[in-house]
């Protein structure tokens, strides 16, 4: 493990200097060459006037708002959280903080419109009352609908922000208690793809790879991942490579022009915009390229740990860089120049985020990123990193858990040795452990609660009001009669505006408990203040139910026997022993130490001696046809004889679901700004972040601008062939799309970007696709000047 | 030999069968995303394994129904999907009649490989593999999507 040292402590600015850095995101470089240890820079931001030395105390925590985990302290004044500094010890962010940690981590908290009260529905209006009646109504209907129909009348749709010890809970009252398949995360939307393309890949899900691997590399691939926006730290520990003697060689693939694809150009990389929903095809290209030049690929290495070579020389034979130029819109020799980089490198870093995983043809596209690597048998070593992201900083516990749509401790549905093991741990029948089909996806649950076959549907902490695809059908769904609706929440957010009972929730510092970011690094988040009023934590509002619900074993004792996160903490830890999730020995007093810890404990790089976990046995999934989805069987499974090798996988490209049209001639694509995450609910409340990008945009590329006559402020509207919306014209940003596309970021409940998806999934993955759909554009007229947020 | 012929009749009509079922269904049950694109996707695999054909058709010529030789594969000959069924029990027996007609294609790429080989005609020989291959594919995905829709079908649906 690479970890900065105490020497270096003092290369960053003065902690609290007041850079704004909602404008300087990135901080102030420390720039350092190959091999060395990233240097430290403690960031700090505490609210007005407040001096470091006025702070109470610190609780140690990690940073909840993004995907990438920062470690930090949390300040604490007069019983309030105030502020927040980065941990200059942990291996994460060497002190670091991004302008989202700094200035959105606290501000929510003490935010007026808080939930502090339980509400339940009367006469069609939200009111409030105590705890007792609104659990009261849950569990009533929850039993009765139990009795009438059974279990599958019960849905949960989660988060990627609750606590490991919260996921786990609430996966044990589903499978082990109720006995439901129904069971989700918004994970579904955000890394659903990552979780299948490493199990297609590697047998199960685990990130091989280590952040360190930024300061080892001497070439990154960022495929569909604008990191400089979405994960702002990681980005400036890789700018402080690019910045430094020896720097990497960038390459980006992104339909934008991007701070990461002009840094791609900065350092004689490449950047490769395909088409829209073209991903597969430009992969299948860089595949084939390798392969042609066969000096390229580690051929021993291929030949001892990988299954699948001629096939997947097969499936990629017919993307010449020149058919990949007519397909993607890409220029041929760039493709030829960004394979000689993988080809030539001694140790690439991959990452991969939203513009492949909720693109067309998501899984295919993200395994052959991790073909590419499998090829030059460049996974394990320092600088050979693979990291497919993560969009949400606690989707990995839902993952790990199964409180989404896998199996705990990353068991096979499909192995009833596995069903078993967990049957034992919970000392339930087996049976009663819905393991007879996939798990229902997100996209399914809620089309049973739209039909009513889901008649209680219980939301925490997630917003699908907006963030989910045809957002005015899920509103329709969470308003309607059918299905009886649950919300559990910090807020009055537009989806816990249409539930039936609303549960006021404990957010990030009001309560205990771990999480675990993509380079597998375990944080312990310590409670910091109390909730406000009633609110709970969601592992409280979870125990209640489950006590009330008188969920028991099969020998009739309590289903549920903990009380506190340590002791659910410690009965995850014993459910993961031998699995690839491997907690055991990371307890909560070795997570109180100065840096989060990687499982399993004392591996920094997953798979370094090329055996992978794929023996039929031992894996996570058979797999599927990456085109149709169809699961492979065990018999199908076992006749390959994978035991410890990994497999290559390849699959055609086939055209997006919805092209451009006549009535329809633009692509329309979704993304993120750095200033928000997900819906807002705690960005939006954060006045320095807010300020910067207060409401949605659209962005065009500069030419189709000029043909429609849409200057900067405009206001136009986008109509594909469902709903619309109204939003002010950006031209001529740093950030560029190009010709024929236009882009809207999706953070936005009063300008839903998702009302103008379509819904469609990927087979494999099932991760809604919210990067392709087909638009019109038409200028409504010159913006109201107050619309046209501030963006310089 | 005019029972090749009738079974390269059969394979062509039944691949045909199977792509208008595939459509029909996929429009009937427009509103469950992936069912709606997968099936139009698998039905395009049909339309490919006819073309695929299509030489070898031309070849040994083609036995349809109603033409004089060998009667027994008519009675094999499946009538298709017109219309959609309803609700989740319905997709539910969409599903295993698609199966039911898949099937059919299935095994008749497998006799046809059959003769093929017996006759040493290594191009019908390629064919008849790879689309019966294709045809488990879409036998799979059948297989999945069926396993996903049948606990809710059966236990909850009204």
């Amino acid at each position: 493990m690479v970890t900065a040292n105490a020497t270096d402590a003092n290369t960053g600015p003065q902690p609290g200097s007041g850079t704004d850095r909602t404008r300087d995101i990135w901080g102030e470089r420390t720039p350092h060459p190959r091999g060395t240890p990233w240097p430290t820079r403690v960031d700090l931001h505490l609210e007005d006037g407040l001096a470091e030395d006025q702070v109470d105390s610190w609780v140690s925590s990690a940073c909840l708002l993004c995907s990438n985990g920062c470690g930090c302290d949390i300040a604490v004044k007069d019983g309030r959280m105030v502020g927040i500094r980065g941990r200059e010890t942990d291996r994460v962010n060497h002190g670091r903080l991004g302008p989202k940690g700094l200035y959105g981590s606290t501000p929510w908290s003490h935010s007026p419109d808080r939930l502090t009260r339980p509400l339940v529905r009367e006469g069609g209006e939200l009111v409030e009352t105590d705890w007792d009646t609104a659990m009261g109504r849950v569990v009533a209907r929850s039993k009765q609908l139990l009795e009438e129909q059974g279990p599958l009348s019960h849905g949960f749709y989660t988060s990627g922000q609750l606590f490991l010890e919260e996921y786990y809970t609430l996966a044990v009252i589903g499978k082990a208690g109720l006995g439901t398949p129904h069971m989700d995360g918004n994970t579904r939307l955000c890394t659903a793809t990552a979780a299948a393309a490493l199990k297609e890949s590697f047998g199960a899900d685990g990130q091989p790879g280590s952040y360190a691997d930024i300061e080892h590399c001497d070439a990154l691939f960022l495929y569909g991942h604008n990191m400089a926006e979405t994960q702002t730290v990681l980005w400036s520990r890789i700018l402080d490579r690019t910045r430094g003697e020896d720097p990497p060689k960038v390459v980006c693939v992104d339909p934008r022009r991007t701070a990461v694809a002009a840094e791609a150009e900065a350092t004689g990389g490449v950047h490769l915009a395909p088409t829209v929903g073209t991903n597969l095809a430009l992969m299948n290209a860089l595949t084939r390229e390798l392969l042609e030049h066969d000096e390229w690929v580690d051929h021993a290495w291929v030949d001892a740990h990988t299954i699948g070579l001629e096939g997947l020389r097969a499936a990629v034979a017919p993307y010449t860089p020149e058919k990949a130029a007519e397909i993607c819109g890409v220029d041929a020799d760039a493709v030829r120049r960004a394979a000689r980089i993988f080809g030539e490198s001694e140790a690439v870093l991959s990452t991969v985020l939203q513009g492949f995983y909720q693109s067309h043809q998501a899984t295919a596209a993200s395994v052959a990123v991790n073909n590419l690597h499998l090829l030059r048998g460049q996974i394990g070593r320092p600088g050979c990193g693979l990291l497919q992201m993560n969009g949400q900083p606690t989707a990995q516990n839902n993952r790990e858990t199964g409180a989404d749509g896998d199996l705990t401790g990353f068991r096979n549905w499909d192995n009833p040795q596995h069903v078993q093991e967990l049957a034992d741990h919970w000392n339930v029948d087996p049976m009663t452990i819905p393991h007879w089909a996939p798990p229902t996806h997100a996209m399914q649950i809620f089309s049973y609660a739209e039909a009513g076959t889901v008649g209680l549907l219980w939301i925490s902490a997630t917003n699908p009001a907006v963030s989910m695809p045809e957002s005015e059908r899920i509103k329709r769904i969470l308003a309607g009669d059918q299905c009886f609706v649950v919300v559990q929440d910090l807020f009055l957010t537009e989806t816990a505006r249409l539930a039936d009972v609303v549960l006021p929730a404990a957010g990030w510092g009001e309560k205990t408990g771990c999480f675990t970011n993509v380079d597998r690094t375990v944080h312990l988040s310590r409670q910091a203040v109390d909730p406000p009023g009633e609110a709970r934590s969601d592992l409280d509002i979870l125990l209640a139910y489950a006590d009330a619900m008188g969920f028991t074993d099969k020998d009739g004792g309590p289903l549920i026997t903990w009380r506190t996160p340590e002791e659910a903490y410690q009965h995850w830890s014993a459910a993961t022993r031998g699995r690839p999730c491997d907690y055991t020995g990371i307890t909560y007093e070795v997570l109180s130490g100065p840096t989060g810890v990687q499982w399993p404990q004392g591996v920094e790089r997953l798979y370094a001696d090329a055996r992978f976990p794929t023996h039929t046995e031992q894996c996570e999934t058979f797999g599927h046809d990456l085109t149709t989805g169809a699961t492979v069987t065990e018999q199908e499974h076992r006749a390959q004889a994978p035991a410890g090798r990994a497999f290559l996988k390849g699959a055609p490209y086939s055209p997006p679901h919805e092209e451009p049209s006549e009535a329809y001639p633009f692509r329309l694509t979704t993304g993120r700004t750095v200033y928000h995450f997900h819906t807002r609910t705690k960005t939006a409340r954060s006045r320095p972040l807010d300020e910067r990008a207060p409401h949605a945009w659209v962005e065009l590329a500069p030419g189709d601008s000029q043909r429609l006559g849409v200057t900067d402020g405009d206001l136009v509207r986008l109509e594909p062939p469902r709903g619309s919306v109204d939003v002010p014209a950006r031209i001529g940003e740093v950030t560029e799309v190009p010709e024929g596309t236009v882009f809207v970021p999706f953070h936005y409940g009063d300008h839903p970007a998702n009302e103008l998806t379509m819904t469609v999934w990927d087979p494999v993955s099932k991760q809604p696709t919210f990067k392709t759909a087909a638009c019109r554009v038409t200028r409504l007229g010159a913006g109201n000047p107050t619309d046209q947020g501030e963006e310089g | 030999m005019p029972h090749l012929a009738t079974y390269v009749g059969l394979a062509d009509h039944s691949e045909q069968t199977l792509a208008d079922s595939f459509r029909a269904i996929a429009e009937g049950h427009a509103h469950v995303a992936d069912v709606f694109h997968t099936c139009r996707l698998l039905a395009g695999w049909c339309d490919r394994h006819r073309e695929a054909l299509a030489p070898v058709v031309d070849r040994y010529g083609e036995q349809g129904p109603g033409q004089e030789g060998v009667d027994e594969p008519e009675r094999l000959h499946a009538a298709g999907l017109a219309q959609a069924r309803e609700g989740e029990v319905g997709l539910l027996r969409d599903l295993q009649d698609l199966h039911v007609l898949a099937s059919l294609v299935q095994s008749t790429w497998m006799v046809i490989a059959q003769g093929a080989q017996g006759l040493r005609d290594r191009e019908l020989f390629q064919i008849a593999q790879d689309n019966g291959t294709e045809t488990s594919r879409q036998i799979a995905w059948l297989d999945t999507r069926m396993k996903v829709a049948a606990p809710q079908a059966l236990i909850v649906a009204p």
